[in-house]
């Protein structure tokens, strides 16, 4: 049985129609990318997902229990979110708390949770993404780079079920982009579920273990990665490759 | 000067002094305190948009702030008597000057609330938190961190307005000087007094708020 399933998601702001009706599954231990143009509604779908935006219409299936997404209750999102970690594309570390603090806030505020005992697994966290070392830093004096990592620490912590990642390397400048990469690509070796809103089609290709191309507020296409980069079926979806990949070069 | 005027100012000096401390000064902490109370509320209500308390918040301070501060003095001092409302005029002073401060600072409050940045709330929320923890752990510190160089300004304008209080019989320091110059007569050295002491302290507030601006710069200096 899948972990994560969400069907038939719509939003509209205003006029414009967003989600047109996106479906997906997720299993333990999938790495999914999501892959589209700008505009094309993939940052809204996983925000949608988190209820940082508020779907019109979908059912949201976590660990076999279905949720209306329209009208999911605030303690059913509480429950959603404490299974959830999501990582920003611009951070969003707590800018008047350190680096420690930051990671440890949803273990001893959140979830009630002894100060030495969320400073021991905050601390294995900053281990993991190689922030140990700025424990006591506040965000403003890292770069850019070391904020993502210390952000994906915080998601972490909480030993999510999955982590969303929204677009979480494109605020970064070119040399710092590897680190973070490289934290995410270890985490997936590891076996962490993981979706993930980026356009590194490195990424995507080598690490993803499954690949959503959204356009229009639609899936266009999906798949496993291997075969959506070397057999891409739709044409939209071969143009959108070429294009990213000419573009690199 | 005159030995005779030297005389006059060195002899009020301690009056003087003692009707800052025990009166100047404590009007200014409790009327901040009760403004700045009222101030995180109001701003608070509007900022998470609460319906009904929010136009309740507008017209509050619409009106305290189009209205002048010692007309609501001697509104609230000598006009509620006849209504069979009485108070004495040291919590007059408290009341009318929280009240009064309040409205502005509650601007004051809203701006900075509305300056954290949308995303550091949902941060909380993504990691579990409530709209409340939220507000207490992130949101509200970084607010005040903000608004820290106008909430300066508040105390330190109201420390010059509790001069105000003399019109309703409150014998603070100024007026204690005026009573003093009842006496003796020496209006220009008894009344510079007055302005040097509080050029005084409100010079020792400018200083703790720079040291105090320093201290938060850890996270705050740089945005």
């Amino acid at each position: 049985m899948s972990m994560l399933k969400a069907e038939n998601v719509r939003k509209t702001f205003g006029d414009n129609q967003v989600l047109k009706g996106i479906d997906l599954e997720v299993n333990r231990g999938d790495v999914i990318a999501i892959l589209g143009p700008s505009g094309s509604g993939k940052t809204t779908f996983l925000r949608c997902l988190n209820f940082l935006e508020r779907a019109d219409q979908g059912i949201l299936t976590l660990d076999g229990q279905p949720h209306d997404m329209a009208a999911a209750t605030k303690s059913e999102i509480v429950a959603i979110r404490r299974k959830t970690a999501f990582v920003f594309q611009n951070y969003n570390l707590f800018l008047n708390k350190t680096v420690l603090q930051n990671v440890t806030l949803g273990l001893t505020c959140a979830r009630g949770m002894k100060k030495n005992e969320a400073e021991e697994i905050a601390r294995e966290a900053l281990n993991r993404v190689g922030m140990l070392g700025k424990a006591d830093a506040y965000p403003i004096q890292l770069s850019g780079g070391q904020q993502q990592r210390v952000a994906i620490a915080r998601g972490l912590a909480t030993s999510p079920e999955i982590i969303y990642f929204d677009e979480p390397t494109s605020a970064l400048d070119p040399e710092l982009i590897g680190e973070v990469l490289s934290v995410m690509r270890q985490l997936a070796e590891e076996g962490m579920t993981m979706l993930v809103v980026t356009h590194e089609m490195d990424f995507a290709r080598n690490v993803s273990s499954r690949v959503l191309f959204m356009e229009g507020g639609n899936v266009i296409e999906s798949g496993p990665s291997g075969e959506f980069f070397a057999h891409p079926r739709q044409p939209r979806t071969r143009e959108f490759i070429r294009s990213i990949l000419e573009a690199r070069q | 000067m005159s030995e005779r005027v030297l005389q006059i100012v060195r002899d009020a000096f301690p009056q003087l002094i003692e009707k800052f401390f025990t009166m100047t000064i404590p009007l200014t902490v409790l009327s901040f305190a009760l403004a700045l109370t009222i101030a995180v509320g109001v701003a608070m209500i509007q900022y998470a948009h609460v319906r009904g308390l929010q136009r309740l918040c507008r017209i509050y301070i619409w009106i305290v702030r189009c209205t002048p501060l010692l007309v609501q003095l001697y509104l609230v001092y000598y006009g509620l008597p006849s209504v069979g409302i009485y108070l004495n005029a040291f919590p007059t002073v408290v009341l009318v000057f929280g009240i009064n401060e309040g409205a502005y600072l509650a601007e004051t409050m809203r701006a900075a609330l509305e300056a954290v940045p949308a995303g550091q709330m949902e941060a909380g929320y993504c990691v579990g938190m409530s709209y409340f923890q939220i507000m207490r752990q992130v949101v509200l510190p970084q607010a005040f961190r903000t608004a820290f160089p106008s909430l300066f300004n508040s105390i330190i304008s109201m420390v010059k307005e509790t001069s105000l209080a003399s019109t309703i019989t409150v014998t603070e320091m100024f007026r204690q000087a005026i009573v003093i110059n009842g006496r003796v007569y020496e209006t220009l050295a008894l009344y510079t007094e007055v302005a040097l002491i509080y050029l005084a302290f409100c010079s020792l507030l400018t200083v703790a708020q720079h040291w105090g601006e320093k201290k938060l710069s850890s996270y705050g200096g740089v945005r």
